[in-house]
């Protein structure tokens, strides 16, 4: 009924080449007008930023008990969001799951530029925004270190350290391609590929060195990418806040990033496909299959709620279960049955072939998800507040309208940022297209010569156009 | 080093906190506050204001929960579960307990609060960045942040002529809360220290304590045995480092908030006797 290969093994590696430097030529006008877009969302945000650096943080409403706010939650979202691409390329490296080839690319981008926007919303929240550099343990000649109990420290090294780790692994990966972009460039752009793919010619003992670095990354990255949500998650497990203070919190930040960042690459994968017209490379079984990772980590997220919630109704605290209570029917209750639906609910239309296969459903089921996992941010911030400990400082607090701005302002910085990689850098892996179709190839040669092997003489079937390498 | 020596070591630093912790302090300030005889007329938040500069932020901002009041009383009205409700609102003074196992302490990320010699939990402006975890992590909501600068706009010419000289005004984002009067303090000992001797129980009170019109609040050295909060802590059989205190007589009066925490708050409350009318 569907045609079930990844991919079509019968594409030139030319035609690879010349779609995916394509995509990189003469935008059209809607990706000017989406450019602009994100200018102007960018500038809604610096212009509330400010007004908070020029007359202080009381514009944003936070208040007495709510310290923290939209900007953790929007913080811990864009961290979360970062998840992907490491799964993605490293996870999925490692597993040999080839499916990944055509999409690792945009997913691995979207990590370094989530957490390009992750790690502006530790600085933005800062009162004092201009000391923001006495976090890190430079060399003061007053003698002051951060305090290394703080998991705040904790998370200026992880984020750093994952942010720095990640722009190399995709640039790492980016580097056959950025030569094959070198040889077919003019201008501006032959001048700063040729800086960027560092003397690639493709030789032997290239691609050896090549492929041991990626592995070697790839390794890295898994347990960095784990650690770094953990650590965000320490944020608040190490607080002894109620609704904080969870044993399971690492796990279950680290499943609801891998959750967000899926749901943001079908979004992304359905928007790729539709405007640089990559319907050849972003195969419906490859969607079909990122759905259903989606799915399943939807459910190890939706497990992770479960055990929460079971465990603060039955271990008794009294802290812990008036606030569960109030989540699901105070004030924030709309937020919090709308995660629940959203995280829990509707993945299972993920769970069917026809949705899966429809891009429009998908592009809105996972534009959905991640309102979801936004609001999931939001309900793990903004009800300890405001139901902690001392009821004399219990209290409700909405955002102003600067505090969502700045929210607001970072989707755009994201938009622009993506944007513009997907001009100038390959969003499609050439090389590793090419590896997926000539493994495939083989593969179905092999296949071939097997059943011809094996065939009887008098079953009276003949193999016509038998595939062959050809085109490599 | 044996697995036993490990272990044992482990459960001694494990346990040390509720055997008492740290031990070699200087002075250990403390508190004990009388709920029976509270009247909740909030002259002690009103010096506290007087006292350490803080800014009066007007009607709107302390609707939105932004004051700045070190010291609040804070007002119960319905519990539906007391004996006599007609009694009216219960008053609760609250100001910063000055935990010994203080949670503000460990999670700032510049090390700006801190342990003092004298047990008081220190806010450092100055290195301050307004990361502002210690007020998410402080159970008792005590921790107050500069929204905005109030220089100018609470302390118009010529009111910035009373602000006390002994302590700063604090600029926009810093953290910032009660210290048990800490520059009362330090020219108390300074004060001793020339004159050749140990503070003495009545040398410095907190500004709160002084202006009390009921002597509802008490403080001093809680090391010093013969001070008067020593003496309270002693007669309420409160003590420091537990989790729950050990009374033989149930109508001691004293307890500690979220000491159940672990939090070992320096501060005793003594409980509202309610009686019929």
């Amino acid at each position: 009924m569907y045609n079930e290969k990844d991919i079509n093994e019968q594409i030139a590696w030319a035609k690879i080449n010349a779609d995916v430097l394509r995509s990189m030529e003469n935008p059209r006008k809607s990706y000017w007008v989406a450019v602009v877009m994100c200018i102007l969302m960018i500038s809604c945000a610096v212009f509330a930023e400010y007004i908070q650096y020029t007359v202080g943080m009381g514009p944003s409403n936070l208040n007495n008990p709510h310290m923290w706010d939209m900007y953790i939650a929007t913080f811990v979202f864009w961290i979360g969001m970062s998840h992907s691409g490491t799964l993605l390329s490293a996870i999925l490296h490692l597993i040999h799951a080839d499916w990944r080839k055509p999409i690792y690319r945009f997913a691995e981008a979207m990590t370094t530029f989530s957490l390009m926007t992750a790690g502006l919303f530790p600085i933005i929240h800062l009162g004092r925004v201009w000391n923001m550099y006495w976090v890190l343990p430079y060399v003061s000649d007053r003698g002051h270190w951060p305090n290394f109990r703080s998991p705040l420290v904790w998370d200026a090294f992880a984020i750093s350290t994952y942010l720095s780790a990640s722009m190399l692994f995709l640039f790492v990966g980016m580097i056959p391609d950025l030569a094959i972009c070198r040889d077919n460039a003019r201008g501006w752009r032959k001048k700063l590929y040729t800086v960027l793919s560092l003397g690639w010619s493709g030789n032997d003992r290239q691609w050896r060195n090549f492929r041991k670095i990626y592995l070697l990354m790839a390794c890295f990255l898994i347990p960095l990418a784990v650690s770094v949500h953990s650590i965000v998650s320490a944020d608040f497990a190490m607080s002894i806040m109620p609704g904080w203070h969870v044993t399971t919190f690492p796990p279950y930040f680290v499943a609801g990033a891998l959750y967000s960042g899926c749901a943001a690459i079908i979004t992304l994968f359905v928007l790729l496909r539709y405007f640089f017209r990559f319907e050849e490379y972003m195969t419906l079984p490859i969607m079909e299959k990122t759905c259903k990772l989606t799915f399943a980590i939807a459910m190890v997220w939706s497990y992770l709620n479960l055990i929460e919630f079971s465990s603060v109704w039955y271990g008794h605290d009294i802290y812990n279960k008036e606030l569960l209570i109030d989540k699901a029917t105070g004030a924030y209750a709309w937020v919090f049955w709308t995660m629940l639906f959203c995280g829990s609910v509707l993945p299972f239309t993920l769970a069917f072939k026809k949705m899966r296969r429809h891009m429009p459903t998908m592009f809105v089921v996972s534009l959905l998800l991640n309102v979801g996992m936004f609001f999931e941010r939001w309900m793990i911030v903004a009800p300890t507040l405001s139901m902690s400990h001392s009821p004399h400082q219990w209290d409700v607090m909405w955002g102003s309208i600067v505090e969502w701005a700045i929210v607001f302002g970072s989707f755009g910085w994201f938009g622009l940022l993506f944007l513009v990689f997907v001009k100038v850098f390959p969003s499609v892996s050439m090389y590793e297209v090419k590896e997926m179709v000539y493994h495939r190839r083989r593969h179905l040669i092999n296949e071939d010569a097997a059943t011809k092997f094996h065939r009887r003489s008098d079953d009276g079937k003949t193999t016509t156009g038998e595939p062959g390498l050809e085109g490599a | 080093m044996s697995l036993d020596n490990l272990l044992g070591n482990w459960s001694q630093y494990r346990k040390a906190h509720e055997d008492g912790g740290f031990h070699d302090y200087e002075h250990r300030w403390g508190m004990a506050i009388d709920l029976d005889i509270c009247t909740g007329c909030n002259a002690c938040s009103t010096a506290c204001y007087a006292e350490n500069n803080l800014a009066v932020v007007g009607k709107e901002r302390f609707e939105k929960g932004q004051a700045m009041h070190w010291l609040r009383v804070e007002r119960y009205w319905d519990q539906s579960e007391l004996d006599h409700p007609e009694q009216g609102a219960s008053f609760l003074p609250m100001m910063c307990q000055q935990c010994d196992a203080a949670t503000c302490e460990p999670v700032c990320p510049v090390a700006a609060t801190y342990h003092t010699p004298d047990g008081l939990n220190a806010q450092v402006y100055n290195r301050c960045i307004g990361s502002r975890y210690c007020s998410n992590n402080c159970p008792f909501r005590v921790r107050y942040f500069n929204f905005y600068s109030y220089y100018e706009s609470s302390w118009p010419e010529p009111l910035n002529m009373q602000l006390n000289p002994d302590i700063t005004v604090r600029d926009k984002g810093v953290m910032e809360k009660c210290t048990f009067c800490v520059q009362r303090l330090r020219s108390a000992k300074d004060k001793a220290k020339m004159e050749n001797r140990k503070v003495e129980d009545g040398d410095v009170t907190t500004a709160c304590a002084q202006a009390c019109p009921t002597n509802a609040i008490v403080f001093g050295d809680w090391q010093d045995e013969n001070s008067q909060v020593a003496k309270l802590w002693k007669k309420h059989q409160v003590t420091r480092a537990v989790t729950k205190q050990k009374k033989d007589n149930p109508e001691k009066r004293g307890y500690r908030i979220f000491e159940e925490l672990n939090v070992d708050p320096s501060t005793m409350y003594l409980e509202r006797v309610r009686e019929k009318i």
